[in-house]
């Protein structure tokens, strides 16, 4: 890794918290629950790390605990992945199917 | 070459995050917004697994990386459409520790690759990898433990061998420098390890600490304070993630995890701010269990039949929901009885909804959208706030704190706080099991104003009487 590579890593971390903070700004109590779950929801994107590192040969031996910690990391964040969207979705379903019907 | 492209695909679901983030705090765009999260999610997926083709051997773990795949959707899928509307909060807590333990473990899993191969070239992009794995450990394994946790206090406490055990809350004062000690040791401990990476002792023991500090942070936190806990929680979980994309130089990781990070802190802050405290307040010094006042008034109840005349021809009613009603389960109950008053005697029913009542941002909504209460009769504390004199009876179900007048005299642990103006209503009912002080410590004036009527008992079985005399009037 270069010091280029990691100021522009450093560059998008300091950006990105600083995007997250101004796109929250007055959100009504409704969807404090929903904005929650759903942000929530995608902090299960270490799914990604999870699936790199689950590409081993589990035969080849050589980083099988290795391989099997990120099986684990994929299990939980799919589980945080999808429930977590899923739940998301129902509240909302509920929460705008009140709308249409009041 | 389509290896160098893998990086817009990257930068594609980082922007259908932001979007989702945005659409997701306003009303009509909502459900837009979760769409537009799982898009984004789905498009990092698939570019990681076109990107592992690439690789010099390809994707050589499929049966790891299908299974995976498949058992975490699942069981994710099964658990998000049994779940009862009630049980929520605890889920979004389970969830969110899933999440922070998923990017520690990615961690502990780089770590590993370098025990059971080589260490990384001494250099900069070591001392990054491995100070990163250090801070993604630390606060994802506090993500879990002190997730577990919080979602035990949710639940209110936990059934070992058959009894109920209560989830306890506690902490003295010599905690906080317990607490700034551990994160200390971690922090030293992952300077050891930048020159002796592949030491386990060193992994372990970031590991048990960060654990113990998860807990012990969460543990004196009380009941009213919850709402700030659980986002910060999810704060920090966003946080774990992006501290791993550090580790594997991912640019999605590091995007999507501080945006997470972020947005759950300002969330942590509006909770924070309805409740007038200071996040470090909150934190470290607890005020619940502190000295409570003690009563020395006392109040006669009423009964159901009494309130029920109060009601009868009633204009206008607002009901002041909070954390009792959660305790109780008693929303559909509410429910029935405002379909009752405007049936029998067209009256006006609403939902005065303070910001932290209960124990999640947002708990009241979740709780009267499953009992069927059109969301357009929720209203906000400040928008309902004008309308109580010309109301004719505030029903206050299991709230105490957040309609205590003794916030409006500037004085003492509600000092400051918003409330909802129950107080100028002209009758006003209360129903709660007994007169004890809430979470503040503070005895509320309201509950011996002449015009307060205090119905003592359960909410679920208070309603319910209340609404077999409003059918009998």
């Amino acid at each position: 890794m270069t010091p280029e590579l990691l100021i522009g890593s450093i560059t998008l971390f300091v950006l990105s918290i600083f995007l997250g903070v101004e796109l929250i700004t007055k959100v009504p109590a409704m969807l404090h629950t929903p904005l929650m779950s759903g942000a929530n929801a995608i902090s299960g994107i270490s799914v990604v790390g999870a699936l790199l590192g689950a590409n081993v040969a589990y035969d080849a031996g050589d980083t099988v605990t290795s391989g099997i910690l990120a099986f684990i990391a994929l299990v939980l964040a799919m589980i945080n992945v999808v429930g977590g969207f899923a739940v998301t979705n129902r509240m909302l379903n509920m929460i705008a199917g009140k709308k249409r019907g009041a | 070459m389509l290896e160098d492209w893998v990086s817009v695909g990257y930068l594609v679901s980082a922007i259908f995050f932001i979007f989702g983030l945005k659409n997701l705090g306003h009303p009509r765009t909502a459900p837009r917004g979760n769409q537009y999260g799982m898009l984004g999610m789905a498009i990092a997926v698939v570019t990681t697994i076109i990107d592992m083709n690439f690789f010099p051997d390809g994707i050589v773990g499929w049966t790891l990386i299908g299974s995976g795949i498949l058992i975490g959707s699942l069981i994710g899928y099964i658990m998000a459409v049994k779940v009862e509307m009630t049980g929520m909060p605890e889920m979004v807590a389970l969830f969110n520790g899933f999440g922070g333990a998923a990017s520690a473990l990615v961690a502990l899993s780089e770590t590993w690759k370098w025990i059971e191969t080589t260490s990384p070239e001494p250099g900069l992009g070591a001392t990054v990898a491995i100070v990163a794995a250090g801070l993604s450990a630390l606060v994802g394994w506090m993500t879990l433990s002190g997730s577990l946790l919080a979602m035990y206090k949710l639940k209110g406490g936990v059934e070992i061998f058959g009894k109920w055990i209560r989830t306890p809350t506690w902490g003295p004062a010599w905690l906080n420098p317990v607490k700034a000690l551990l994160f200390v040791s971690v922090l030293a401990l992952i300077y050891l390890s930048i020159e002796d990476p592949t030491n386990t002792d060193y992994i372990w023991a970031i590991i048990g600490i960060s654990c113990v500090l998860g807990i012990i942070l969460v543990l004196p936190i009380g009941g009213a304070d919850m709402p700030v806990v659980v986002s910060l929680l999810n704060s920090l979980s966003g946080i774990a993630a992006a501290f791993t994309g550090f580790i594997i130089n991912n640019s999605v990781l590091i995007v999507a995890g501080s945006l997470v990070g972020a947005s759950g802190l300002i969330l942590t802050f509006i909770m924070c701010k309805a409740m007038n405290r200071q996040l470090f307040d909150v934190l470290f010094k607890s005020f619940g269990g502190g000295e409570k006042q003690e009563l020395t008034r006392t109040k006669v109840g009423s009964d159901a039949d009494e309130v029920a005349m109060m009601a009868d021809g009633a204009q206008k009613i607002i009901i002041v929901p909070g954390y009792g009603m959660a305790v109780s389960q008693c929303q559909h109950q509410v429910k029935e009885f405002a379909d009752l008053m405007q049936d029998k005697f067209d009256t006006e029913v609403k939902y005065a909804i303070h910001p932290v009542a209960g124990r999640m941002p947002g708990h009241m909504n979740v709780l009267l959208a499953e009992a069927n209460v059109p969301y357009e009769q929720l209203i906000e504390m400040d928008d309902i706030n004008p309308e109580f004199p010309e109301c004719d009876m505030a029903i206050v179900i299991g709230a105490n704190d957040t309609c205590n007048p003794a916030a409006r005299t500037g004085e003492g642990p509600l000092a400051g706080m918003p409330i909802i103006d129950a107080d100028q209503a002209r009758t006003v009912v209360i129903i709660k099991r007994s007169l004890s002080v809430g979470y503040a410590g503070v005895d509320n004036d309201l509950f011996y104003e002449d015009k307060t009527m205090m119905l003592f008992g359960d909410g679920k079985a208070m309603m319910t009487d209340l609404n077999n005399a409003i059918k009998d009037l």
